[in-house]
């Protein structure tokens, strides 16, 4: 009795999940491709492509998405490995620094977008801080629609500066995995910090930079608010100009090649990162 | 925590106690490195909280100060006038209202239908197990901005496009898998001997469940729901997309962004970021276990 209870039970407790992201997951996916492939009658064209490769902001968007995910990524992984070496240093008040470096996976990319321009904008923080200590003596635009350079720096700290704390927490949950053995025989055969992180902590936590590269290049190639809150018009992404073409154009096709456009670039993402770190296979998943 | 949290090891009360100048030399130099340690520490909690301290003060600043240059770092005025200015905008007060709506439906929603799958991956071999925990991570893999355009058409025909209903089901979309992750992880924190006790003193599974295996799992979840209602409360990128008239405050906010004052678009900023500043700190001690885990 309990046997053939227990035989049905899980896939009746998993249908609901199922039926849900069948409908508001497989269903849009194919529907996306749907839009991407077909012109407004329903027959298969790459006029949507054609129109999207042509436009002038589409390699703009492409080459600054690019330039974001190659200049963030590293930044991002440098500040969380310091964030997490830092946690796991078994300082004093480590529940408070944990604590502190989370506190940006609350804040969306809008808030964090606004909170930059309060920085970077010409009577921002920045040039008063500046022209406070002598170095400026009147105020610097940095986010200029001519200066690119300036914007995608505004970007990549304001990215850098959100999305870090869960590249953070993976880490650390993945160093606290690591056996403080490990870390006792390097100390007992003198290794400096250096040797520690290179030899002990980066190799050990291989599986959890891998989810975090993945997890992170996903997210990234979404840029969006961020990119519209402190750069406006100035510069564009993929996802703004899918915003864009949906809302402003109301060509929801073109829209759906831009987000075709995403998902294969990310999956292509993913499967290098699979590829290039490969990891035992009990630690995946 | 509690095992990063003791500070030094034991070795160092032996070490200082020796006299040999070798070891003392090497305990001078344990300090110092704690002490770059801590110089650390603090260096990266001012470059996360500094940016938080500006946006504060810019946002209780009087408008003209708002408007201000140079902006003085230890500000001399206190005032409501920019919050208030953004809060009696038109269109914000509805629009946060919706997003509350939106952020409560929504966790509600991918709760009743993602708990039991996450029971049924913590609690039950069955065939097919691991294969729906990838399809579940790999969802993942997918990118907000593939859904919510096929979406905005299919709710254009279902006729509740424009409402927080469409906001509501995307965004329980986004969070299921989420709380599928996330509730398993929890379920298979409640050891299974206290469920299998009630059972054989004669509990139904359902009562079992209940009253045995429900107390104990609800911190978790209620974690995870605060979780879930701070990605909701922060999407924007959906909520742009499927919504005209009725936003939600991060769409609203961004559809006005190029076109709104300064001082709107800080207050703003503010009123986005302070809930979800609470909610994590509600939720600080599970951040680690909620995410850490699901991430692995």
């Amino acid at each position: 009795m309990r046997a053939q209870r227990l035989g049905w039970a899980p896939y009746a407790l998993l249908l609901p999940s199922l039926a849900f992201l069948a409908v508001f997951f497989a269903v849009p996916m194919v529907r996306a491709f749907g839009l991407a492939f077909r012109d407004a009658g329903g027959d298969w064209t790459l006029a949507s492509w054609r129109t999207m490769v042509d436009d002038a902001g589409f390699r703009e968007a492409l080459r600054t998405t690019l330039i974001l995910i190659v200049l963030i990524i590293p930044v991002q992984f440098v500040l969380a490995m310091a964030m997490a070496l830092v946690v796991n240093a078994r300082l004093k008040w480590s529940g408070l620094w944990l604590y502190v470096y989370a506190i940006p996976l609350g804040i969306s990319e809008l808030a964090a977008g606004i909170i930059w321009l309060a920085i970077f904008d010409r009577q921002g923080w920045l040039n008063s801080i500046l022209e406070g200590i002598g170095i400026l003596d009147r105020p610097f635009i940095f986010l200029n629609y001519q200066e690119r350079g300036w914007l995608i720096f505004a970007i990549v700290l304001a990215e850098a500066w959100r999305a870090t704390s869960i590249i953070m927490i993976i880490l650390v949950a993945g160093l606290q995995g690591i056996p403080r053995d490990f870390f006792e025989a390097a100390d007992v055969f003198g290794a400096t910090t250096w040797q520690k992180v290179r030899r002990v902590i980066l190799p050990m936590l291989r599986p959890s930079v891998q989810v975090a590269l993945i997890l992170r290049t996903i997210l990234a190639f979404q840029a969006f608010a961020v990119v519209i809150a402190l750069a406006g018009s100035g510069t564009t992404v993929l996802s703004a100009e899918a915003y864009r073409w949906y809302y402003t154009i109301r060509d929801s096709h073109v829209a759906a090649a831009y987000a075709a456009l995403i998902l294969l670039l990310s999956v292509a993402c993913t499967v290098l990162f699979l590829v290039l770190l490969p990891t035992r296979e009990e630690q995946m998943g | 925590m509690t095992s990063v949290a003791r500070d030094l090891p034991a070795s160092p009360g032996v070490e200082t106690r020796s006299i040999g100048g070798h070891r003392r030399a090497r305990v001078r130099r344990r300090l110092f490195s704690r002490g770059l340690l801590y110089v650390a520490a603090t260096g990266l909690a001012l470059w996360v909280l500094a940016p938080i301290y500006l946006i504060t003060i810019t946002a209780f600043s009087p408008r003209p100060v708002v408007y201000g240059y140079p902006k003085e770092v230890i500000p001399s005025q206190f005032s409501t006038d920019t919050i208030s200015f953004f809060a009696n905008a038109t269109g914000v007060l509805p629009s946060l209202w919706r997003s509350v709506l939106v952020a409560v439906v929504t966790l509600v929603a991918s709760t009743i239908i993602g708990a039991p799958a996450g029971y049924a991956i913590a609690r039950f071999a069955f065939r097919g197990r691991n294969a729906f925990r990838l399809t579940v991570l790999s969802t993942r893999a997918f990118p907000i901005v593939i859904l919510s355009i096929p979406l905005a058409v299919t709710f254009i025909d279902w006729g509740i496009y424009d409402t927080v209903w469409s906001v509501a089901l995307m965004h329980t979309a986004l969070a299921l898998p989420f709380t599928i992750l996330i509730t398993s992880s929890i379920f298979v924190g409640v050891p299974k001997d206290l469920e299998e006790a009630a059972l054989t003193l004669g509990c139904t599974p359902a009562t079992a469940f209940l009253r045995v295996v429900l107390p104990l799992a609800l911190p978790g979840l209620a974690a995870a729901s605060i979780f879930t209602f701070v990605l909701s409360w922060n999407e924007v990128f959906a909520a742009v997309i499927l919504t005209l008239r009725e936003r939600t405050l991060p769409a609203l906010v961004l559809s006005q962004l190029n076109d709104s004052p300064i001082p709107f678009r800080f207050a703003a900023a503010w009123f986005m970021m302070a809930p979800s500043l609470l909610f994590i700190f509600v939720i600080r001690r599970y951040l680690l276990g909620l995410w850490g885990r699901v991430s692995r």
